[in-house]
């Protein structure tokens, strides 16, 4: 690159940081309106049963509850994300005939306080038929399994097949097959703000919705679905946003019933889940039975791979049809592998339902993956390191039928952390290091939602002092888009960060977009914003040119607010002056820049990938299996750095996720109760626990990217669980097959190698 | 029936009537408007409620409001002082110390309690500071980072 960036790249302060840190951010939390009501909703205590009768009528006479509502009050529609396929829309959210896991809801309150509207609860008289209940997709997927839906062949929600090469032929071929089992577990997002969600309706019908969301698009369109409204009488906001991480961009139990509470009254009303409902009630990752078998030659040339998994849904299709399809995509990353086979299941169970969740399935095949590529490593007497550099991706590479990889840093990324295992030296006992690669997409291509839109769009405006206000309906849930989209306008038009002012998704005022998931923002949004700027960009240098009786065959740019000839940038004048006269010569109207994106020919999965090779470091108590995550460093690489800061953080925060799921994140449940509801039961990693983190940048620059920039969020939670498994077998000689691996699992596994020893 | 509550908040005298079981957390939020204190669990496990009693850390989740009768609290938005960040919340942009912020109120409050008691921490000391927060996004390591500046005395006092 010969530019050189003014905005991109630089160490800046958050957009928002200053609302951040004097706790001047309002959250949806935070939101009061005049005449506001508090909702709160009834769950199902079943994990599978017939509703027979609802009696509201207490609840009714209770002082300050001002109404009920029931399945009955809404139209007894459907919704599900998956929209393309009307099939997989299953869920009510206010159930009226059944109810399918503990927590799904049956009524919903709306009173004068937050008390008032839980004792009303109490008083709302559910009469339920219990029916027999499956928790576990493998007896789900039995001929006597009770049925979760009707209809549901084996309560197979789902099926996926991918395919390429001749796989029963290339496993004759190798010299050294495989074949392992695994289980993945399921995590919380334990996002700090909980799902909330203030309506309002108005008594002209339209409806207002302030909500912590990751798509104000999509909940915008779900509840134009469920209400059987116009899309643009709903103006949904999401302000800040307390954490996503993926369970956050689907119509929910806060957002639906507050909305049917409101239209009933005409009075705002703010529902927000209680943290032990955020735990139960809300979607979770999806748990996996994965079945691994690998083929390689003795050299360590991976000739066929086959992975089957069964996936636990829980009780409706959520964001799972996703993860089913994306585990089986990533469980062939990041190698070249000429002969692939996948087969997944996602089985109907009456438990919480599993849906998106950072990373969508690819921490789970890159667990899996990543612990068997070692165990074959070992095996062939082959370096882990090297086996990875012999089968890794590289630039330009086509999974076959499948995908097209422009950059890709991963063999420059093994080089570094081969580098850094070195400079590290010989460990102290009971210590391992343990590697794990890893790549993820810069969002998705398949129009699973359905949307005639285009998938990212936004509106520049320059107004006369030069200033520029950005609309984008793209969302901030922490992960810092309105800064990094920032940037980026900032970078395209020439002028200062400062310069720049966002107004992010808020259905009322932005264009659509669909949304923070899929790592999808800074390339999809980052590249609409990036036109949009160019656009606007365009406007000015015309008079620019004018003005400064520039010849023709002078290319004109801006930079650092100064216009000027590309050869000779001594010669410009001032951006705000040109603005000035602009906006004059466009009979008094402001600039406005538009800039759309949506991924064409570009494979079926994603427009680009990241990669990055990550090193955890364990250091283990041999008689009590305990161990403490020492270090964990990674190689990674995501295109032009738009926003350093950001990755950082990104980065760190992902190892805190990804290191629990290794570590200690996890759901257990009785017949289909979770059993630790609490973050004082639900064990997260906490400062004390938190390891040193090291990153090495590495350089790559993605051709499809807004300046050259990809995915860095969720990516980086894939390699961890796998780093931390690979580690603990390097450190004390056991291996752990079901996540997460706590502490307990290593000390039985530890008493069994003695035994089999003796 | 509720009682006479008078305390201090961020250095202003109330006197209001609460309800014997209306919490601290609620009643700053919900009477006094200060929503920069959040709740993240409402059992004292999570810490995006934290406050200053007396200049001790406390989760006001877990603290009844007539318990903080005659008392100087200090909340989030008492850090600044009229236009002026703490060092702690420069510091805490400066190494990009938060994401989505939800917990960045009550980290910054335990932290602040740290220092005021322990201006000299060590990094297991800021640690065991602020292992009750829970922070979803940002892996503690940049705001481990950010109050060890501030102990190094990278941000002076603003005057």
């Amino acid at each position: 690159m010969t530019t050189k960036f003014t905005v991109i790249g630089q160490r800046v302060h958050n957009v928002d940081g200053t609302e951040k840190v004097t706790g001047s951010a309002k959250y949806t939390f935070d939101v009061v309106l005049p005449n506001m009501l508090y909702g709160k909703v009834k769950r199902s205590p079943y994990p599978h049963a017939k509703i027979l009768k609802i009696d509201t009528s207490k609840a009714k006479k209770l002082i300050g509850v001002k109404a009920v509502v029931t399945g009955k009050d809404t139209l007894g529609r459907k919704q599900g994300i998956w929209r393309r396929f009307p099939e997989l829309c299953d869920e009510e959210i206010l159930c009226r005939t059944k109810v399918r896991y503990i927590g799904d809801p049956v009524a919903a309150v709306a009173a004068i306080d937050e008390d008032t509207a839980e004792e009303a609860l109490d008083l709302i008289e559910v009469e339920y038929e219990p029916l027999p209940a499956v928790f576990d997709p493998l007896e789900a997927i039995k001929e006597d399994a009770p049925q979760v839906h009707d209809g549901v062949e084996l309560n197979i929600n789902i099926n996926r097949h991918i395919e390429w090469g001749d796989v029963d032929e290339a496993f004759q071929k190798c010299d050294h097959i495989r074949e392992d089992q695994y289980k993945c577990s399921s995590q919380a997002h334990v996002c700090m703000e909980t799902h909330d969600a203030v309506a309002s309706f108005g008594h002209n019908g339209k409806l207002t919705v302030w909500t912590s969301s990751q798509s104000s698009y999509y909940i915008q369109r779900l509840y134009a679905d469920m209400l059987d409204m116009k899309e643009s009488d709903i103006r949904v906001m999401n302000r800040h946003t307390g954490g996503g991480f993926g369970s956050k961009f689907e119509l929910d139990s806060a957002q639906f019933p507050a909305a049917i509470l409101s239209q009933k009254l005409c009075q705002p009303v703010k529902i927000v889940l209680s943290r032990e409902e955020e735990f139960t009630a809300t979607k979770r990752r999806t748990p996996m039975y994965y079945f691994l078998k690998l083929g390689a030659t003795k050299d360590g040339k991976l000739l066929a791979k086959e992975a089957r998994v069964i996936t636990e849904g829980g009780a409706y299709t959520a964001m799972g049809a996703t993860a089913l399809y994306l585990t089986g995509f990533f469980s062939s990353f990041p190698y070249k592998y000429p002969n692939y086979r996948y087969d997944g299941y996602r089985v109907y169970t009456n438990t919480a339902v599993t849906s998106a969740m950072r990373g969508f399935g690819a921490p789970q095949s890159t667990f899996v993956g990543e612990s068997q590529l070692d165990m074959m490593a070992e095996d062939l007497g082959i370096d882990p390191i090297e086996i990875r550099r012999k089968n890794g991706m590289t630039p330009n590479y086509e999974v076959p039928g499948q995908a097209f990889i422009q950059s890709c840093g991963l063999h420059q990324c093994l080089d570094k952390i081969e580098d850094h295992i070195k400079k590290r030296g010989k460990l102290p006992p009971n210590h391992g290091i343990g590697v794990s690669a890893y790549g993820f997409m810069s969002g998705g291509i398949f129009n699973w939602f359905n949307t005639p839109y285009a998938f990212s769009a936004a509106v520049v405006r320059i107004n006369i002092d030069g200033k520029v206000d950005l609309y984008t309906g793209a969302c901030d849930i922490g992960q810092g888009s309105n800064t990094t989209l920032s940037m980026i306008c900032a970078e395209e038009l020439g002028v200062k960060l400062e310069d720049v002012r966002i107004f992010s998704g808020d259905t009322g005022i932005c264009p659509p977009d669909l949304g923070a998931w899929g790592s999808r923002e800074t390339l999809m949004n980052g590249n609409a914003v990036k036109r949009a700027a160019a656009d606007a960009k365009r406007q000015l240098l015309e008079f620019a040119a004018a003005h400064m009786g520039a010849n023709i065959v002078y290319d004109l740019d801006i930079k650092d607010r100064w216009v000027h000839l590309v050869d000779r940038p001594e010669r410009g004048v001032s951006y705000f002056d040109i603005v000035k006269a602009a906006i004059r010569g466009k009979d008094g109207n402001a600039i406005m820049g538009r800039g759309y994106y949506t991924p064409h020919r570009k494979g079926m999965i994603s427009p680009a990938y990241s990669f990055g090779v990550q090193i955890a470091e364990v250091a283990v108590d041999p008689e009590t299996g305990r161990y403490k995550l020492v270090n964990v460093t990674t190689a990674h690489e995501s295109g032009t750095v738009v926003n350093p800061l950001g990755i950082e953080g990104q980065l760190e925060g992902a190892i805190m996720m990804a290191g629990g799921y290794g570590y200690c994140e996890d759901q257990p449940m009785d017949d289909g109760k979770i059993l630790n509801p609490s973050i004082a039961d639900y064990k997260l990693i906490r400062s004390l626990d938190m390891p040193e983190t090291e990153i090495l940048e590495i350089d790559t620059y993605e051709p499809e990217g807004p300046f050259g920039a990809k995915e860095a969020g969720e990516g980086l939670t894939n390699p961890t669980a796998g780093a931390i498994g690979n580690a603990i077998y390097k450190a004390v000689g056991v291996r752990i097959n079901d996540l997460p691996i706590t502490p307990e699992k290593v000390f039985k596994a530890l008493r069994e190698k003695k035994q089999k020893a003796k | 029936m509720k009682k006479e509550l008078k305390f201090k908040v961020n250095g202003q005298p109330y006197d209001i009537f609460v309800k014997p079981k209306a919490l601290l957390s609620d009643v700053l939020r919900i009477e006094l408007g200060l929503t920069g204190t959040k709740r993240g669990c409402n059992s004292s496990s999570c810490g995006a409620c934290t406050v200053m009693l007396n200049g001790m850390a406390v989760k006001s989740c877990s603290v009844l409001a007539l318990q903080a009768n005659g008392a100087e609290v200090v909340t989030v938005e008492g850090l600044a002082k009229g236009n002026k960040l703490s060092p702690l919340q420069r510091a805490f942009l400066d190494h990009g110390s938060y994401q989505c912020g939800f917990c960045t109120p009550g980290m910054l409050m335990s932290s602040t309690a740290l220092l005021t008691e322990n201006p000299k921490p060590t990094k297991e000391e800021i640690k065991e500071g602020i292992d009750g927060n829970i922070c979803r996004c940002t892996g503690y390591n940049s705001i481990i980072r950010a109050i060890t500046a501030v102990v190094k005395g990278d941000y002076k006092e603003a005057k």
